[in-house]
């Protein structure tokens, strides 16, 4: 009996520890009075960016309690492809593991109107929608580039840093892509994009860059004088902070952008599927809403910007995505990012 | 519903429409079925050589490092499965059983022989149909020799795409192809049968009195029926002259005899002394003039049948017409006391006829009238003019009895209330058909016992 009781309280403790063994950073219920239906949320977005969205969102469907989980995107990749957590809408910023998500049959398909007034680059399989547009751009200080013209292109960033590099040593910041996602995404597209991306890495790494997992601490130690310059910040980021950071400048290389597609999608294992729908079809037509867009900081598709920024390269969402995903390809990308960047003096 | 059948099925047209359209429905389905066949097997096939592009692409990849095999995933290896559809993609590295790098589950496709070239197959992974297949590629792994098998599969979404849209193509150009061939089989039918319709026109234009032989261009296979034809017309025309010399000799072979027999007997009748004889010969007399009568009319009827199908017109006028009968017929009347009152308008009333039928037909219904009228009566001829002609024969005679149901026109047909008088029953017969020959009719009015007035109705030009 008591074996018993001791194999049951552990079966339900291995139980309830396989359910929750993905991270949760935060979790936040916008109840809804009377309540009529229930969204649960699974998102890589901050509360700060996503809260104007999911309130003008139940101004719109009243009745939609809205429970909102926030956790890395590879916690949300844990959750939804190994544990198969039960959400109704997975919001990624990581395009890759949401490709994979699709690719791999874990997501549901979906049309509307709404979804179809999406460029093509915004969507796939109409399974996974974009609605933001966020390029990776260059965040300089401004107090360091004061009296002097700030790089154009990585080509003009290379040279800048050959021709006087003692003065950028140590003051480089870029993302550690051994454990940002997003900035595992953004070098591998760079890597794809040109062939100037080893280059300006080994050089980096030769002047002992420093390595963030976040733009938003990037962001803050261009802003206190301790970096020249942060590569690869996300735009949206840093557009969000520049209102109340002094000292800082974005500077948007002529050569290429990465763009990065914030991504929505409803798993297979979701169980309201009617508000989620409702809610892609919401975060579909945002570029129609510029006051709640200013308002979350979350820069909406925009087709327009595509033809008079040629510079502008949104991440192409499809099978693409998912070479670099792939176990040897990254263990390899890794090692050589690493040696690039970990040079021992 | 089976007479309608029938006719169906004797019209040439409809029959030849219907089998052309059918060849055209057999060559438009064959048509779609092909075009669909060959498409999907491109589609197909295309599929099949990007997939084999990307699993070789990916099999150059392979490497060895330090005793174990080693892949960098090119890049536009999978991606450019992602550039035509959106299809979902999958792929595997294999050595020996054991996956290197991708999807460990994915079946391989099917094991064979190094060297060979790459192995296709279609089956389930993932919950959908995925088109997959292997390329092995021998890696030398230090001194041993690993081959190594990479698979790559697609599902079947842009090739279902493409299979659609190529039906659709397939179906538009096969149903417009059908509706094209079915008008121009309608087309190839009228003008296969347009020398048929010329031929009929041909002889159905003619005049009754043409029967010369049919000499329209007639394709060859319509020259058996044309010889069929001319020589039926040329029979016809024989047996009409013979009937036609038939009548001539027959007015004479009769009437002749006939008024000398009646000549002498009115001789004899003189020189008789009894009044039983006297009777006797009256009889006879009587049975002659019925007979006599009878051959001359059935003699003008034959004539006016004749003459109908020749119709000679010319022009003359039908108040002199008229008043010529009447002139002719006075004595007759004379005889029996009867007074002929003319009432014909001054002036001439044109009209375009066969004068002989005409005045045949007038002198008929004079004929009659005087012949049914009891003595020392009155007839009244009289002639108007206006939307049509009128000429009419009013009498006091006795009119033709309301039991008679049949029509007094029709053939040997006499009222039941003449049995006494000699008649053959045609005069009204014969005024009748000139009538109708001249587009125009005969009217009767009468009261049994108040007389009758039979009208020749002719149309005014």
């Amino acid at each position: 009996m008591r074996i018993a009781a001791i194999a049951g309280g552990l079966i339900f403790a291995l139980w309830s520890g396989a359910l929750l063994a993905f991270e949760v950073e935060d979790h936040k219920i916008y109840a809804a009075d009377p309540q009529t239906d229930l969204l649960r949320i699974i998102s890589t977005a901050d509360l700060d960016a996503f809260a104007p969205i999911i309130e003008a969102y139940q101004a719109a469907n009243p009745g939609v309690t809205v429970d909102y989980t926030i956790a890395s995107s590879t916690e949300l990749m844990a959750a939804l492809y190994d544990e198969r957590a039960a959400f109704d809408l997975a919001i990624s910023s990581a395009m890759d593991l949401q490709t994979k998500l699709a690719n791999d049959g874990l997501a549901q398909s979906y049309a509307s109107a709404a979804t179809g007034a999406l460029p093509d680059w915004a969507k796939w399989r109409d399974q996974v929608f974009g609605f933001t547009q966020e390029p990776a751009v260059l965040v300089i200080s401004q107090t360091f580039f004061a009296g002097t013209e700030p790089p154009r292109s990585r080509e003009a960033l290379i040279n800048l840093l050959r021709n006087d590099p003692e003065r950028f040593r140590g003051r480089i910041g870029t993302y550690d892509v051994r454990v940002s996602g997003l900035g595992y995404l953004f070098a591998t597209q760079d890597s794809r994009n040109s062939e100037s991306f080893w280059r300006l890495t080994e050089l980096m790494g030769g002047l002992d860059a420093q390595l963030y997992c976040c733009s938003g601490d990037m962001i803050s130690d261009v802003a206190g004088g301790r970096l020249a310059f942060a590569y690869n910040v996300l735009g949206s980021y840093a557009e969000s902070r520049i209102a109340d950071t002094a000292g800082i400048e974005i500077v948007e290389l002529e050569d290429f952008l990465s763009v990065m597609l914030r991504t929505a999608l409803i798993p297979n294992t979701a169980e309201n599927v009617e508000p989620a729908r409702a809610m892609i079809d919401f975060l579909a037509g945002l570029s129609a809403a510029p006051r709640l867009t200013a308002a979350s900081g979350l820069p909406p598709i925009d087709e327009e910007s595509l033809r008079e920024n040629n510079a502008l390269r949104p991440i192409r969402l499809g099978p693409g995505l998912l070479v670099f995903l792939d176990r040897l390809k990254r263990e390899t990308f890794l090692r050589s990012w690493t040696s690039a960047i970990e040079q021992s003096p | 519903m089976s007479g309608r059948g029938a006719a169906r099925s004797r019209s040439i047209r409809s029959r030849l429409v219907l089998q052309l359209a059918a060849v055209a429905a057999i060559l438009s389905l064959a048509f779609f079925l092909i075009v669909r066949v060959v498409a999907d097997r491109a589609a197909g096939e295309t599929q099949d050589n990007i997939l084999a592009a990307s699993a070789t692409a990916i099999a150059d990849a392979l490497y060895s490092v330090e005793g174990q095999v080693a892949l960098e995933l090119p890049y536009s290896a999978i991606s450019m499965l992602g550039t035509i559809s959106e299809d979902r993609v999958f792929y595997r590295v294999a050595a020996a059983g054991e996956t290197i790098t991708g999807y460990g589950d994915l079946p391989i496709a099917e094991p064979q022989r190094p060297g060979a070239g790459p192995a296709f197959s279609t089956y389930d992974y993932r919950g959908e149909a995925v088109r997959a297949v292997t390329v092995m590629r021998p890696v030398s792994v230090g001194a041993r020799r690993l081959d190594v098998a990479v698979t790559v599969a697609q599902t079947q979404l842009g090739l279902a795409a493409i299979s659609s849209r190529i039906t659709g193509i397939a179906t538009a150009i096969a149903v417009g192809f059908f509706l094209v061939a079915t008008a121009l089989s309608f087309w190839a039918a009228q003008s296969a049968l347009a020398p048929l319709d010329r031929l009929t026109q041909s002889v159905a234009r003619r005049g009754p009195n043409d029967l010369r032989d049919v000499v329209t261009d007639t394709p060859t296979e319509l020259v058996p029926l044309m010889g069929a034809l001319n020589k039926f017309i040329a029979r016809l025309r024989t047996s009409l002259s013979r009937s036609e010399d038939l009548i001539t000799e027959a007015a004479h072979r009769v009437r002749t005899p006939l008024a000398t027999v009646r000549a002498q007997a009115e001789v004899t009748h003189h020189r008789l002394q009894k009044p039983e004889h006297r009777k006797a010969m009256r009889e006879m007399i009587r049975a002659i003039d019925e007979s006599s009568r009878s051959a001359g009319q059935l003699l003008d009827h034959a004539m006016v049948t004749f003459r109908a199908d020749s119709q000679e017109r010319a022009d003359l006028d039908l108040a002199e017409l008229l008043r010529e009968t009447c002139e002719r017929l006075a004595p007759t009347a004379d005889l029996k006391d009867i007074d002929i009152v003319q009432d014909i308008p001054e002036g001439a009333m044109p009209f375009a006829g066969d004068r002989v039928l005409l005045q045949s037909a007038l002198h008929n219904i004079l004929d009659n009238a005087i012949k049914y009228s009891p003595p020392d009566t009155r007839i009244t001829a009289s002639a108007r003019a206006g939307a049509q002609f009128e000429l009419s024969i009013a009498d006091n005679g006795r009119g033709f009895s309301a039991s008679d149901h049949d029509d007094p026109t029709a053939r040997f047909s006499r009222g039941s209330n003449v049995a006494d008088i000699v008649g053959s029953g045609l005069g009204l017969t014969i005024a009748d058909e000139v009538a109708r020959n001249h587009g125009g009719a005969l009217r009767i009015v009468s009261e049994e016992g108040e007389g009758a007035c039979v009208s020749l109705l002719l149309p005014a030009a």
